[in-house]
Parts: C-alpha cells; structure tokens; sequence
C-alpha cells in the first residue's frame, strides 16, 4: 500500500533548513492498522503529509498502491486525495458554515459525483457513523465527539483505501475518544489501511504496529507487523 | 449543491464583512451609473445631432456652377457656368438615378412685414421637392408649396418657424398676409421645427420660403442659385455625382472633372466623418466611465483578497479533501462576479430611473434640444454588461490564483 525509500524532507524557513524527516523507509501493507508514535517534533505530521500526498518529499520514492507520487503535479495530487486518502484531523477541520450533512458531501463534490448519487452517498455514510439524524447541524451545533465522526465520515465517503488521523483524540475526553479508536478499528476489518497518530499508548496498544519516530526517523516499528 | 454552497459563502461573507462590501458594491454601482450614463447621454447627443445633421435633408448633393478652370474644346479658362430652371428637368431626365431636384433662387434683405412687424431677411424661391428633400415639413394646419402653386405661380409663402414667431409671436400664420417688398403673399405654412447643423446660406428656420415660378416673376433672375438632388441610393453618391459631372459638362462645354466649373457637395461624406467623430466621443466617454468602473474593480479585489487570507484554513481543509486549483479558483472568481454583477443590476436600474425621469422633465431651452435625452441603447447594455463582466474577472482572477497557491500544509497548520 504505502512504500517509501529514503525519504528526506527539508523546510527552508529564511536562511535555516530544517530536516524534519531524514531518510524514511517505510512499508505498509494493505488492511494493517498502524500507529505513528514519536516526541513532537519528530516529524510525525511532516510524515503523515507526505503519506496523504499533501506535500512532497525532498528527496527519495514514494509509492503509493504501486504508483509513483513525488513527481505529480499538484492537480494529480488532489485527485490522489481525493480519490485514495481520507483524512481526519485532531481540531476536525469542518466547514463551520455548513451542516454535517454538506461537510460529508465535500469529497463527493470534488470527486465530481453527480448530485442525487451524492446525497444518497453523504446520507449513507453519515448514517454509518450514527449522525443520520444530526445531518442539519452545524458544527458548532454538536460535540467533539460527534464533529470527529463526521469528519470520519468525510475521509470515508469518497472510500478511501487509506485513512490517515491525525491525533483524532486529541481533542476528545475518553468516551468519545474510545467510540473514534473503535470506528478505526472497524475500519481496518472493513479492509482500509489505517495509519493513527497518537500520543496515547492506550490507542497504540490496539493497532497492529507501531511506528516510533525520533528526530525525522524511525526507531522502531518498521518490521513487517 | 455546491451553487448552494458558494451562495451562503458570500453571505457569510456579507455578514462578517458587511461595511466594505457595501463600499465596494457602492463602488461597482457608482462605476456603472457612471459609464451607463456617460454613453447613454452620449447615445441622446449623438441621436440629436444626427437629427440636426439630417435637418439640412438626408442623403442630398448641392450643385451650383463655378468658373471653368481647365480649356475645353477651345475654350478658354475663367467661363462663368451658370444654371437655369429647364436644368432640373434635364438632370432627372439625363440621370435616372436621381430620385427628386429642385433648384432654389435665393434673395437677401428682402423686407418681411406683417401689420406692424418688419424685418429684413432671405427669401427663397423654391420646388415642391423640397419639402422631403430639405425637410421643409409643414406644422399642423399648414401645408408645403405644391405643384400647383408652381404652375399658377401663386403668390404663397411658407415661413421659418423662427421667422414666423418674429412675425406673428403667437398668433396663428396659417391664411394670413404678409408683404414681401410691397407684394402680397398668403402664409400657408409654417415649417416645423427642426434642428439644423449643416446648411448654406443660413439656417432654414429664419427664411420666407415661395415657389421658385414666383419667385422668377417678381425679381426676374435668370439663373438659379443652385439646384439640389437626392440620389435613388446614397451608396452610389459618387457614380451618380460623376454622371452628372460628366451630363451637365456636355450641355455647358466645360470638362467633366474640371472641379471648379461644377460645385458638388453632399452632405453624406459630411454625415459619415461627423458619425465617425460622434462615436469616438463615444468611446471617449466609455472609457472615462471603465476607469471609474476599474477603480471600483481594484476595491472587489481587495475584499477577495482579505476573503483568501481569512479562509486560509479552509482552503487548506479542501485542498486535503482533494479540491483542485480550479475548485478553489472558482468559488473566489464567483464571488467576486457576484459582487460586480449585483453592483451592475443596481447601477442599471438606477440608470433606467435617470433616464425616464430625465425624459419625463420637459425642457424646452436649447442647451436640452441639442443635449438631446439619453437613451440606454442595446449596444451601451451589451458594452456594459462586458466590461462588467471583465472587471469582475479581473479583481476575481488574481485574489482566487492567490487562493489556489496555498499550500495546504501551512494553512492546516494556520489558525
């Protein structure tokens, strides 16, 4: 699913170069459920971005299901995320002027799907992470809780091989945070590829491998799991 | 869906920037009336200049003879080329492309009176034809010079509308007599009121105007000051002026291009130049009103601007859900549009409320009848709707490039 060789990534801020990851090589096979555990500043999102194609590497190859990324142009990019990446991130990341039920259609929208299949399909998957009766709400309107499974929902309507969180708890107290990990869980027997962020070891503990970074590469965790 | 969404974007916008967008839609609406009412008044202008263009007659050539210039069949140079009555006849009969003639006598200072008034000004001696041909047109209640009055040489006088204000004031002319040098003539008609640029000897509005047969009788001249034609078709100005060139040449012996023994002047050249000057006034008027419309265009893109910066975030969160540069691109260039478009229907409909409360205003001084009313043509709604459109494109392109350039890791990271 994922594989990266020698992946370097530089930021340049003015006249300081910061290597966040130095030389990456990294193996996920299809249906594994991953954590990526590490200090802040390890270059853990610096990782995740590269693994979503939201960024590209400095150097290095990066394949993801077989097809080589670091050259695409941005739109070929998009398109990657798009079709083959859900995201979910520790503040949510919803459109704050649109209903829950309109933030699960985003991927759709850009996907291009035709406007009666999207609803249907928004409808479906919000269903599937038991907000169908919150589908009018703003955000602002539901809990941390409920904001994640939308959001879950959103990085899934598109069905996604890939789903990468970012620190989906983060923000979460435990109940709500236990409800998330479980629908990760499902979603690994579902037969997606889940990488999971976390600084929680009880989180960790449930996925199949854990990746720990330290200092822009990996310690441990890179055996086949 | 997605429409929708845009829609409720930009009044999300309206709210949180409420202040500046009214400025800029204020702008956008300034900008509009602006250009809208800089080509509508000069749309009213160009129309009643054109009126006064046509108010010497549409489409006509003037011919009088001149002095030859060049010998001919051994004749000298320096013969006067003069024209008689019997000319009209032979011309219409000579070149069948002419449509209609009429020839004029013309005499200076003669005494006008009408009981207590006198006043010293032209007469003319004229043909019928010249009520189409040198809209000559009668008011209400009067009438042209005719053929009849021709064939009985009828001592009838049609009067300038200003000539006969300074005769009668407001009393009714129509069937009343006035003295041309001690002889008597009947007021038949008064000339309607027109607009008049072009003219020679003097506008129409302050002559006496008598059949040319009369005219003849009482002063005795032999030859006519001029005779004045209208082509069939006013594209075949030139041929028919070379034929008559070339048919009169033949009759008086002088050189068919000797330009000075045959004067021809027609006002069609004259019209199509001053057409030309009327529509570049035109577009120097639209495009003061684009650069006030341009600098509105400048504050649209400006709001886009803040828009990009504030939404940083959320184009990021798109981006990652797999927008591509045109889907961010369009939301901002739509915005925009929508400020511009709505800022132009509202300039329009103020316009629209100008123009039928200036037409509604019933001005009689003369600055106004030259003025003329602005009229909002097709052309002037397709010019603005354009330019309209650019401008919004415009201020729209350059924020919503700038939109798309984000790099949707550091917008993520942006709070």
């Amino acid at each position: 699913m994922i594989d990266m060789r020698k992946i370097r990534k530089v930021y340049s801020t003015g006249r300081i170069e910061v290597e966040a990851l130095r030389g990456i090589d990294l193996i996920i096979g299809e249906n594994e459920f991953v954590a990526v555990m590490g200090p802040s500043g390890s270059g853990k999102s610096t990782l995740m971005n590269l693994i979503g194609c939201l960024d590209t590497p400095s150097s290095g190859e990066y394949f993801l299901e077989g097809q080589k990324v670091e050259s695409l142009s941005p739109n070929e990019l998009a398109e990657i995320r798009n079709k083959k990446v859900g995201f979910v991130f520790q503040n949510f990341n919803l459109l704050p002027y649109a209903t829950a039920f309109e933030n699960v259609e985003v991927p759709l929208i850009f996907g291009g799907v035709a406007s009666r299949k999207r609803r249907k399909r928004a409808m479906e998957f919000l269903d599937r992470v038991g907000l169908g009766d919150r589908a009018d709400h703003k955000p602002a309107e539901l809990s941390g809780g409920e904001m994640q499974r939308v959001a879950i929902a959103r990085a899934l309507v598109n069905q996604p091989r890939l789903v990468l969180a970012d620190e989906p708890t983060g923000n979460l107290d435990t109940g709500s945070g236990k409800e998330i990990i479980n629908l990760f869980e499902e979603l690994g027997k579902q037969g997606h590829t889940v990488v999971v962020i976390t600084h929680d070891h009880g989180i960790a503990e449930r996925t199949h491998r854990i990746i720990k970074l330290r200092d822009g590469m990996i310690v441990d965790g890179n055996g086949s799991g | 869906m997605k429409g929708l969404l845009i829609f409720r974007l930009f009044l999300r916008d309206l709210k949180k920037q409420r202040k500046r967008i009214t400025l800029t839609l204020m702008a956008i609406v300034w900008g509009t009336i602006s250009i809208v009412m800089l080509l509508a008044f000069g749309e009213g202008l160009k129309r009643s200049l054109n009126k006064a263009q046509h108010g010497l007659g549409k489409d006509i050539v003037v011919m009088w003879g001149g002095q030859t210039s060049i010998p001919f069949q051994g004749m000298g140079k320096g013969r006067r080329i003069r024209f008689v009555d019997e000319d009209v006849e032979f011309l219409k009969k000579k070149v069948p492309e002419i449509e209609a003639a009429g020839a004029e006598y013309n005499r200076w200072g003669v005494s006008i009176t009408y009981k207590k008034n006198t006043v010293s000004e032209r007469v003319n001696g004229v043909y019928p034809s010249y009520e189409e041909m040198r809209a000559h047109y009668p008011q209400r209640g009067g009438r042209f010079i005719n053929r009849l009055d021709m064939e009985y040489k009828r001592r009838v006088v049609f009067l300038g509308h200003k000539l006969k204000d300074r005769l009668f004031g407001n009393e009714d002319a129509v069937g009343k007599t006035i003295i041309l040098n001690d002889v008597p003539f009947t007021v038949i008609g008064v000339m309607t009121e027109k607009m008049q640029m072009g003219m020679y000897n003097g506008p129409d509005w302050d002559k006496a105007t008598i059949p040319a047969t009369t005219f003849k009788t009482i002063w005795g001249y032999k030859y006519v000051q001029n005779i004045v034609y209208q082509p069939r078709d006013a594209a075949q100005i030139e041929e028919v002026k070379k034929k008559v060139s070339k048919v009169m040449g033949a009759k008086y012996k002088f050189d068919p291009e000797d330009k000075e023994a045959l004067w021809l002047w027609d006002v069609i050249e004259g019209q199509k130049t001053f057409n030309k000057v009327l529509v570049g006034f035109q577009i120097f008027l639209g495009v003061i009103g684009g650069m006030t419309l341009l600098i509105a265009g400048v504050g649209v893109a400006n709001i886009m601007y803040v828009a990009v910066k504030e939404r940083t975030r959320e184009i990021g969160i798109k981006m990652a859900m797999g927008a591509k540069r045109l889907h961010i691109m369009t939301q901002f260039l739509l915005e925009s549009l929508i400020i511009t478009i709505l800022g132009g229907v509202l300039g329009v409909f103020f316009c629209v409320v100008i123009v039928k409360i200036w037409a509604a205003i019933p001005l009689e001084a003369d600055w106004a009848q030259w003025l003329g009313k602005p009229v909002i043509s097709l052309e002037i709604a397709v010019t603005t709707s354009l330019i309209l459109g650019i401008i919004g494109m415009l201020s729209g392109i350059f924020p919503s490039r700038k939109a798309a350039s984000v790099d949707p890791v550091e917008s993520l990271r942006y709070e």
